[in-house]
């Protein structure tokens, strides 16, 4: 179908969007250009790479997709931490797994990104210059290996319930790496939720340890889901652009009302004195979540946020010289097969 | 409305070929066959120096799961498209032939099998 091979007309889309397309400089879009837009985002119709856009839109998408992209490639430290000390075989394959499969989304989603005219290299230099953010949840240390579990049913869970929706999302890459990535995210939610329960019905000290995990994940898990919505900045204008779908705090109710029977079927208490039922509400009221410790994350001063992106950097400079290889090898190959005179 | 335009232009980042050390590797779309019988779908792209490697790394992003039996990788550059400006002139002569579909014609009464 011309209409998935034009995906990467992208590059040439964005820049013509950007630049000679919409006349730069000129006083805005071609009124006609904005009104079909509008009415594709009206009709539920998937705005494509080459499509005209207007810029804050393009520009909300960059940043989300490529926040989303860097979580995911971020994502893989707290859980690589326990690879090498996973207790069995079998747990070990399965982390190697999952891990390998964050890496995946990461990629997925810089093509993605990548379809709106911004490079790859240049998202990840903006990464390391700390000038884009990543998901602050991975700012969170893994202290033991229950924490490989909590991370499982928790973080996954709550990524599965914001990226569902996503799914449905009105720029029609980023829907389909999120399709891609949801299908993918269900072993990881179970890998965790069947090592918490193994824990959780073990020994008095790896019950002890399941519950510990929960109790430290608990919180900044609900956290994921954003600020609340009075405090949200870009939430309204996104719902317009059907980018997102559902409110945060929504959302986070949503997994809230999910999580206390699979905790119960686990034998493990949520930590949330305030956590109980609401007859008339019918979902469950919860506690204050603690924003000052959410937004000291964001600022950089969580736990572990400098650990995380000084490992990100270093790994990217340590595998400068294979990157370097592989082009000089290739650029060898193609000479010689352009020149026969010179094929070994 | 005639000509395609380009496709793709990976080259505007990564060079039309692997030059060594010069940014980004070029960019490659991924087609993956998902079992015999089916044909190659768009399954999404990858960056590679190389078509071999291009291969390999489509094997790993596209098919952990044995979503393929076989996958084809090409230069994104290499790709052109239609393009969206000229969608209407560019498909308009489909629009108005609906005698190319068998519902457009009226059959008599208790005619069969055709
Ligand atoms: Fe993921
Ligand atoms: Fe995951």
């Amino acid at each position: 179908m011309p209409e998935t091979i034009t995906e990467r007309g992208s590059r040439s889309g964005a820049e013509a969007a950007s630049g000679p397309r919409t006349d730069p400089g000129a006083a805005g879009p071609a009124p006609a250009q904005e009104a079909a837009f509008e009415a594709k985002i009206a009709a539920d119709e998937r705005i494509e790479p080459r499509d005209w856009m207007p810029d804050a839109y393009r520009a909300t998408l960059v940043r989300q997709i490529a926040q989303h992209a860097h979580s995911e490639i971020i994502g893989m430290q707290p859980e690589a931490n326990w690879l090498t000390r996973a207790p069995s075989l079998r747990r070990k394959a399965i982390l190697l797994a999952k891990v390998q499969d964050e890496a995946g989304h990461g990629l997925y989603l810089y093509s993605a990104a990548e379809t709106l005219g911004t490079g790859r290299d240049e998202l990840l230099d903006k990464l390391h210059a700390g000038r884009q953010k990543y998901s602050s949840i991975f700012n969170y240390p893994t202290l033991t290996w229950a924490d490989v579990g909590a991370i499982g049913w928790l973080v996954d869970g709550a990524a599965i319930i914001n990226q569902v929706p996503l799914c449905r999302c009105s720029y029609g890459p980023y829907a389909r790496a999120m399709v891609r990535i949801c299908k993918e995210e269900s072993f990881h939610q179970r890998q965790g939720y069947e090592l918490l329960h193994t824990l959780a019905h073990g020994t008095p000290e790896q019950h002890a340890m399941a519950q510990d995990a929960v109790d430290r994940w608990w919180w900044p898990s609900l956290m994921m889901f954003g600020p609340p919505d009075d405090e949200s900045a870009h939430s309204a204008q996104s719902m317009a652009w059907k980018i997102k779908r559902h409110s945060n705090d929504e959302l986070r109710q949503r997994f809230v009302d999910i999580c206390v029977p699979q905790a119960e079927i686990l034998g493990l208490a949520l930590p949330d004195p305030d956590l109980k039922w609401n007859e008339e509400r019918g979902q469950h009221d919860f506690g204050a979540i603690d924003w000052a410790e959410f937004k000291e994350v964001l600022r950089g001063n969580g736990p572990c946020n400098d650990q995380r992106l000084d490992r990100r950097r270093r790994a990217h400079e340590d595998g400068a010289w294979v990157r370097e290889a592989a082009a000089a090898y290739a650029a060898k190959r193609a000479l010689g097969a352009a020149g026969p005179g010179e094929a070994a | 409305m005639s000509a395609g335009t380009t496709g793709t232009d990976s080259g505007a980042d990564s060079g039309t070929a692997a030059s060594p050390g010069a940014g980004e590797w070029p960019l490659w779309e991924v087609f993956v066959r998902s079992r015999r019988g089916l044909s190659h779908v768009h399954a999404g792209s990858l960056h590679a120096p190389d078509a071999a490697m291009a291969l390999r790394n489509a094997r790993d992003l596209y098919t952990r799961r044995q979503e393929g039996v076989s996958v084809w990788v090409v230069p994104s550059a290499a790709v052109t498209a239609s393009s969206p400006d000229e969608k209407d002139p560019f498909f308009a002569p489909a629009a108005d032939k609906p005698y190319r579909h068998p519902t457009f014609y009226d059959l008599p009464e208790g005619v069969r099998n055709l």
